[in-house]
C-alpha cells in the first residue's frame, strides 16, 4: 500500500510521544479487542453498525491527510470512494478476485487518481481545488455510468462468497473485521505522517504555501504525496462497500452523503491530528446510524448538517480542540 | 435549410436560453465567491428554496412566478446579509474562512434541503407561467417563451446589477472589495458593511433564480444538486469576479451542452462540460475571461 | 423567513409524528403479541414521492386487516424505517429489523435500488421477501423466497413494450421507423433493451437510439434530434422530472408523430397528470392501473376511496393510482399467505406463495420459479379528451382508456400525438 512512501523519509527524533511502531502496535492490539468484543456480542446488527462506522473513520482519516495536515479541500471524496468501489467491482468480475486483492488493486487506483488530481490541479488552492475535485467527481461519474462493463447507470451485484473465510461466524463478521483492520492501518499511517517529516512539510504547505517554497519545501512534490495517499485511502474505505450491500449503483456510491460526511467528520473531531478524524467519524457516523433507526425521518439527514454547523461555529479546532483548549 | 444546419442553430439558440438559466443560477455566485471570497456552496439550495417558496407562493395567489420572485428579492437579500453576518462572525473575523468556511456553508446546504423536505414534502413543485405555453417560431429555429422568459429577466436583472456595481458608489465599493479590501478604509467606508449588502444582493439573485427555475421545470428540494457543479464551473471560467464573463461563461457552456447532445447524444454532455472547466483550471485558472491575477 | 422555519418545524413535528413506526391499533377481536411486519421505506430523498403513497396504502392494509381480527388471531404492527432513498442504509435497516426488533416477517420497500441490497439480510436469514416495484432483481440472486409485485413479469425483454408495437402495427398505414430514447438507468434500459428487440423482430428501422443522463435540464435538443431523424413513431423511457421537460419540449418544438409514448413514468404522478393536462392528449403511457370499468377487482375501488382522503390529509399524491394499488397487493398476498399456511414459518410461506394464486386488488396474480410474475401485465394506455388542468376529469374513466392487453382494452387508439396542439 501506499505507506511505503512514508518509511523512506528519515524519521524525526519524536521526542514525547510513542514511535511508530509502538502505535501500529498498539493500534493492532485495540483493533484485535475490537474484533474479539465484537465476536463476543455475536449480532449480525453490531457487525453491520460496526462496519458502517469503521468505514467513515478509514474515508475521514484518509481525507483528514490532504485536507487536514495540507489544507487541501477535497469536495471529491465520493468520487474516491466510489473509484474503490467499482474497482472491487470490475477486478472482481475480470479476475474473480476476492476482496483482499481488490482492496490492494483499490489503493493503487485510488492513488493514480489521486496523483492525477494532483498534477491536474497543481496550480490550484483553496477554493479553486475544492471545485475541481467536485467536478472529478461529476467527470468520473459519467464515465461509470457509461461503462457498461461494471453495471452502468443499471448498477452491479456482487453476490458474497458462500463460504466464510478464517473461521468467522458469519461474512458480516469477516467484512467487519477487514474494515476494522484497514481503520487500524489508516489511523497509523496517518498517526506516522503526522509525526514524520511528510506532515510536518504538509503542515507548512497548510500555513503558507509560498514561504514554504521560499524556504525550500518541496511543495509541489508534498502536494502529490498527498493526494496520492489521501486517494488510495478514500479508495481503500470504498473497496468493501459493494460487499456490504451487495448491490451498487453510480448514484448512490457518487453519493453527496460521502462527500459531505467525509468533511464533516473530521472537521467535527479536529483536523490537527490523527484522532480528529477518528473521533469525528465515530461520533457522527453513529449518531447518523442510530437516528436511521430512531428518528427514523428525513430530519435525521439535518443531524449532518447541524452538527456540522454548530461545530465549525463555535469549536473551530474541533472536539480536541475543546479539550486541548480547557487543559 | 440543411437540416443539419437548422439542428445545429436550433442548438446555438436553445443553448443561448439555458445559458441564460445558468447565468441567472450563476451570477449571485460570481458575487458571493469571485468578488467576496466567499464559497457559498449552499447558493443552489438558496436557489431551490425561493423556486418552492415561488410556487407555493404561486399556488397562494395566481401572480407570475417571475414578479413573485423579484418581490422575494428584498427577502432573500435580508437572509443573505443576515448569514453574511454569521459567517463573518464566526469565520472571516478569525481568519478561518477556507476549511471552516467551506464546511459551514455545506452545513447550511443540507439544512435548507432537509428543511425543504419537511416543510414542503419530497414531491415536485411547478407553476404554470401565462406564456409557458407559447412558442415563437423565426425560421426554422423555435423560441420557446417557458426558456426565453426567464433568460430575459435574468440577463435584464444582471445588466441593472452591472450598471450599478459600476456606476453607484456603493457598487463601485463592492467591486474594491473584491480588489483590495484595506483600501476601503482609506476611504472610510466599512468593507464589513459593504460585504454584507453585496452577500444579500447575491443571495437575492439566488431567489431570483429560483423563480427563473421553477418556470423552466418542476422543482424538488434536490434539484440544486444538478447545478452545484454547472454554476461553479461557470464562475470559474467566466474569471471570478467579471460579471460579463460570467454571462459569457453561462451563455458558453449552455450552448456547448446542447449542441453535444443534438449531435453526440446526451449522455455525454455533462463530461464535455465539466471536462473543459477541467481544462480551463489546468490551463488557464483565472478562467477564460478573467484578467491575470 | 421566520414564519416559514417555524412552519417548518410544525411540519417536522407533523413528519415525526406520521413516520414513527405506525403501530396499528389492536382491534378487540385481535389478541396476543402482534405479528410484526418490517420494512425499510423511502420517506426522504428522491423515491419518497413514491415511498410515502407506499406507506400510506400499507397502513391502511394494517387497518383493514385489524378491523377484520388480524391476521392468525393476532393484531398486524408495521415496523418500517426511513432508508432516505439511499441504499447503503438498507443492509443495516433490515438486519436491525431481524436481529433487534426481532420482526416475524419482512417485505421490501419501493423500488429496485432499495431492494437489492436487502437480499443478502433476507437471504441469509431464509425468509420470505414479496418486493414492491422492482426489476429482475433475483436474476442474479435466483433466490427461492423471492416473490415480486412488479406486473412486467420475467421476460422484461420480450414483452414490456410488446403493447406498445402491437398497438402501432395496428395502425394504418404501418409504421416503418422507429427512434428510441431512454433515460439513463436500470430500469429504463431493460425497456429500452425490449423496444430495441422488438423494434428488430417487427423489422422497424431505428433512426435514434441514445440514453439521457439524469442531469438533463434542456429536453429540446433531444426532440429536436429525433424529429430531424424523421421517425413514424417514438419509444420513450423517463422518470418524473425528465417526463415534464420532454413533454413540455415536444410541445414547443410542435411534436408530430403517429405514435408517441412508452414508459413515460410521470402522468403517473398527480400534480404531474395536473400540469400537463392536455399536453398528455393521444399519449400512449405505461402504466400499472388506470380506473376503466374493465380493470376493477374486488376492493380496488375500496382502496383508492380509502386512500384520497388521507392521501389529502398528509399532502402526498392526491389519486393514488400508481403505487398504492401495487403496495396493497404486496400486503394482500403476505397475509393470504399466512392465513392458508396457518403460521409464521419462512419455508412454508415461500412454498405456498409458489404454489397458488392470490387476489389481489390488482387483480389474480400467481407467481413463477424466480417469483416474478407468471403472466405479465403490462398495460398500455392512452390520455385521451383532456381538457384544462381539472383533478375530477382523471377520477373518471375514459381519460385514460386502457389500448392494451385486449383483455382489459376499454377504448380506441386515437392518432397522431400532437403534444396538445
Amino acid at each position: 500500500m501506499s505507506d511505503a512512501i512514508i518509511p523512506a523519509l528519515p524519521r524525526p527524533a519524536p521526542p514525547r510521544r510513542l514511535g511508530h511502531a509502538g502505535f501500529w502496535l498498539a493500534a493492532a492490539a485495540a483493533a484485535a479487542i475490537l474484533i474479539l468484543a465484537l465476536r463476543g456480542m455475536g449480532s449480525e446488527y453490531a457487525y453491520f453498525a460496526a462496519t458502517f462506522v469503521l468505514q467513515y473513520v478509514v474515508l475521514a482519516t484518509a481525507w483528514n491527510i490532504l485536507g487536514g495536515y495540507a489544507g487541501y479541500v477535497n469536495f471529491g471524496a465520493a468520487a474516491f470512494f466510489a473509484a474503490g468501489a467499482y474497482t472491487t467491482v470490475a477486478v472482481g468480475k475480470a479476475f474473480g478476485l476476492g476482496l483482499l486483492p481488490c482492496i490492494g488493486i483499490a489503493a493503487m487506483v485510488g492513488g493514480a487518481l489521486g496523483l492525477g488530481t494532483g498534477i491536474l490541479t497543481l496550480r490550484l488552492r483553496g477554493a479553486y481545488f475544492a471545485i475541481a475535485t467536485l467536478c472529478l467527481s461529476v467527470v468520473l461519474q459519467t464515465f461509470i455510468v457509461n461503462w457498461s462493463y461494471v453495471g452502468g447507470s443499471r448498477g452491479a451485484y456482487i453476490l458474497r462468497p458462500r463460504d466464510v473465510p478464517f473461521g468467522f461466524d458469519s461474512y458480516g463478521g469477516y467484512l467487519c473485521a477487514v474494515v476494522l483492520v484497514l481503520a487500524a492501518a489508516a489511523i497509523a499511517i496517518a498517526r506516522s505522517i503526522e509525526v514524520s517529516r511528510l506532515g510536518l512539510g504538509l503542515a507548512a504547505l497548510r500555513d503558507d504555501e509560498a514561504a514554504a517554497e521560499a524556504a525550500g519545501v518541496p511543495t509541489l512534490r508534498l502536494k502529490l504525496i498527498a493526494t496520492s495517499i489521501s486517494g488510495a485511502m478514500m479508495a481503500v474505505a470504498g473497496a468493501p462497500l459493494p460487499y456490504l450491500g451487495s448491490y451498487i449503483e453510480p448514484t448512490s456510491a457518487f453519493g453527496l452523503s460521502y462527500a459531505v460526511n467525509a468533511i464533516a467528520m473530521p472537521l467535527i473531531g479536529g483536523t490537527a491530528s490523527w484522532a480528529g478524524p477518528l473521533i469525528g467519524a465515530v461520533l457522527l457516523s453513529s449518531l447518523q446510524q442510530a437516528a436511521t433507526v430512531t428518528i427514523s425521518s428525513a430530519a435525521n439527514l439535518l443531524i449532518v448538517g447541524v452538527v456540522l454547523v454548530v461545530f465549525v461555529c463555535v469549536a473551530p479546532r474541533g472536539i480536541i480542540g475543546l479539550f486541548r483548549r480547557r487543559r | 435549410m440543411d437540416p443539419d444546419l437548422a439542428l445545429l442553430l436550433n442548438g446555438v439558440v436553445s443553448g443561448l436560453l439555458l445559458g441564460g438559466l445558468y447565468a441567472a443560477a450563476a451570477a449571485g455566485l460570481s458575487i458571493s465567491f469571485g468578488m467576496l471570497d466567499v464559497v457559498n456552496i449552499a447558493h443552489p439550495a438558496f436557489m431551490v428554496l425561493g423556486a418552492l417558496i415561488v410556487a407555493l407562493l404561486w399556488a397562494a395567489t395566481g401572480l407570475d412566478p417571475l414578479l413573485l420572485s423579484i418581490l422575494l428579492a428584498p427577502a432573500f437579500w435580508a437572509l443573505g446579509a443576515g448569514l453574511y453576518v454569521i459567517y463573518h462572525h464566526f469565520f472571516e473575523r478569525r481568519g478561518d474562512e477556507a476549511i471552516q468556511g467551506l464546511a459551514f456553508f455545506f452545513g447550511v446546504m443540507f439544512i435548507v434541503e432537509v428543511g425543504l423536505v419537511l416543510a414542503v414534502g419530497p414531491e415536485q413543485h411547478f407553476v404554470d407561467a401565462a406564456y409557458a405555453a407559447t412558442t415563437w417560431r423565426l425560421g426554422e429555429i423555435d423560441v420557446p417563451l417557458r426558456m426565453l422568459v426567464p433568460a430575459t429577466v435574468a440577463l435584464a436583472a444582471i445588466g441593472a446589477l452591472a450598471l450599478f456595481l459600476r456606476h453607484s458608489f456603493t457598487g463601485r465599493a463592492i467591486a474594491a472589495v473584491a480588489q483590495d479590501r484595506d483600501a476601503l478604509r482609506l476611504l472610510a467606508i466599512d468593507p464589513i458593511r459593504i460585504k454584507r449588502l453585496a452577500f444579500g444582493i447575491s443571495l437575492a439573485f439566488a431567489g431570483l433564480a429560483g423563480g427563473a427555475l421553477v418556470v423552466v421545470q418542476p422543482v424538488d428540494a434536490w434539484s440544486g444538486h444538478v447545478f452545484i457543479g454547472r454554476v461553479f464551473a461557470i464562475v470559474i471560467m467566466g474569471g471570478l469576479s467579471s460579471l460579463g464573463g460570467c454571462v459569457l461563461a453561462a451563455l458558453a457552456f449552455g450552448v456547448v451542452e446542447n449542441v453535444t447532445a443534438s449531435f453526440f447524444g446526451p449522455s455525454w454532455s455533462p463530461a464535455v462540460a465539466f471536462g473543459c472547466l477541467l481544462l480551463v483550471l489546468a490551463v488557464r485558472p483565472q478562467g477564460l475571461f478573467g484578467r491575470m491575477a | 423567513m421566520e414564519g416559514l422555519s417555524r412552519r417548518g418545524l410544525g411540519h417536522a413535528a407533523l413528519a415525526a409524528a406520521i413516520t414513527v413506526p405506525a403501530m396499528a391499533k389492536a382491534q378487540t377481536a385481535a389478541s396476543g403479541p402482534p405479528i410484526r411486519i418490517g420494512y425499510s421505506m423511502s420517506l426522504s430523498g428522491g423515491l419518497a414521492g413514491n415511498g410515502r403513497p407506499a406507506l400510506l396504502a400499507h397502513r391502511i392494509w394494517a387497518e383493514d386487516v385489524n378491523a377484520k381480527g388480524g391476521l392468525l388471531g393476532r393484531p398486524v404492527q408495521l415496523v418500517h424505517y426511513d432508508d432516505q432513498s439511499t441504499g447503503a442504509q438498507v443492509p443495516g435497516i433490515y438486519t436491525k429489523l431481524i436481529d433487534v426488533d426481532k420482526v416475524d416477517l419482512v417485505i421490501s420497500g419501493y423500488a429496485t435500488a432499495i431492494i437489492a441490497p436487502a437480499m443478502p439480510v433476507v437471504m441469509q436469514r431464509q425468509m420470505a421477501f414479496v418486493s414492491l416495484f422492482g426489476t429482475g432483481v433475483n436474476a442474479d440472486f435466483k433466490y427461492d423466497r423471492y416473490f415480486s409485485i412488479n406486473p412486467a413479469g420475467s421476460q422484461v425483454k420480450e414483452t414490456f413494450a410488446k403493447g406498445f408495437f402491437d398497438i402501432a402495427m395496428a395502425m394504418d398505414p404501418k409504421p416503418r421507423s422507429i427512434a428510441l430514447v431512454n433515460l439513463d438507468s436500470d430500469f429504463h434500459q431493460r425497456t429500452a433493451e425490449s423496444a430495441r428487440f422488438l423494434a428488430k423482430e417487427h423489422k422497424l428501422r431505428v433512426v435514434y437510439d441514445r440514453a439521457y443522463p439524469p442531469s438533463t435540464v434542456d429536453f429540446s435538443p433531444i426532440i429536436r434530434s429525433v424529429q430531424a431523424a424523421r421517425p413514424d413513431i417514438v419509444f420513450v423511457g423517463s422518470y418524473p422530472p425528465d417526463t415534464a421537460g420532454m413533454l413540455r419540449a415536444a410541445s414547443e418544438l410542435r411534436a408530430n408523430f403517429a405514435l408517441f409514448g412508452g414508459p413515460m413514468i410521470g402522468p403517473h404522478i398527480t400534480a404531474q397528470k395536473l400540469q400537463l393536462g392536455p399536453i398528455l392528449n393521444n399519449l400512449v403511457v405505461w402504466d400499472v392501473y388506470a380506473p376503466e370499468p374493465t380493470l376493477q377487482f374486488p376492493g380496488t375501488q375500496a382502496l383508492i376511496e380509502r386512500y384520497q382522503p388521507l392521501a389529502a390529509k398528509e399532502n402526498t399524491d392526491a389519486l393514488g393510482h400508481y403505487v398504492p394499488p401495487l403496495a396493497y397487493a404486496q400486503m394482500q398476498v403476505l397475509e393470504q399467505a399466512v392465513k392458508r399456511v396457518g403460521r409464521i414459518d419462512q419455508a412454508a410461506l415461500a412454498a405456498d406463495m409458489h404454489a397458488n394464486s392470490f387476489d389481489t386488488v390488482i387483480g389474480p396474480l400467481r407467481f413463477d420459479a424466480l417469483g416474478e410474475w407468471a403472466e405479465e401485465r403490462n398495460l398500455y394506455t392512452q390520455y385521451q379528451g383532456i381538457q384544462g388542468n381539472g383533478i375530477e376529469q382523471f377520477r373518471k374513466a375514459g381519460t385514460q382508456v386502457i389500448l392494451y392487453p385486449p383483455r382489459y382494452k376499454s377504448g380506441d387508439l386515437r392518432t397522431p400525438y400532437t403534444a396538445g396542439a
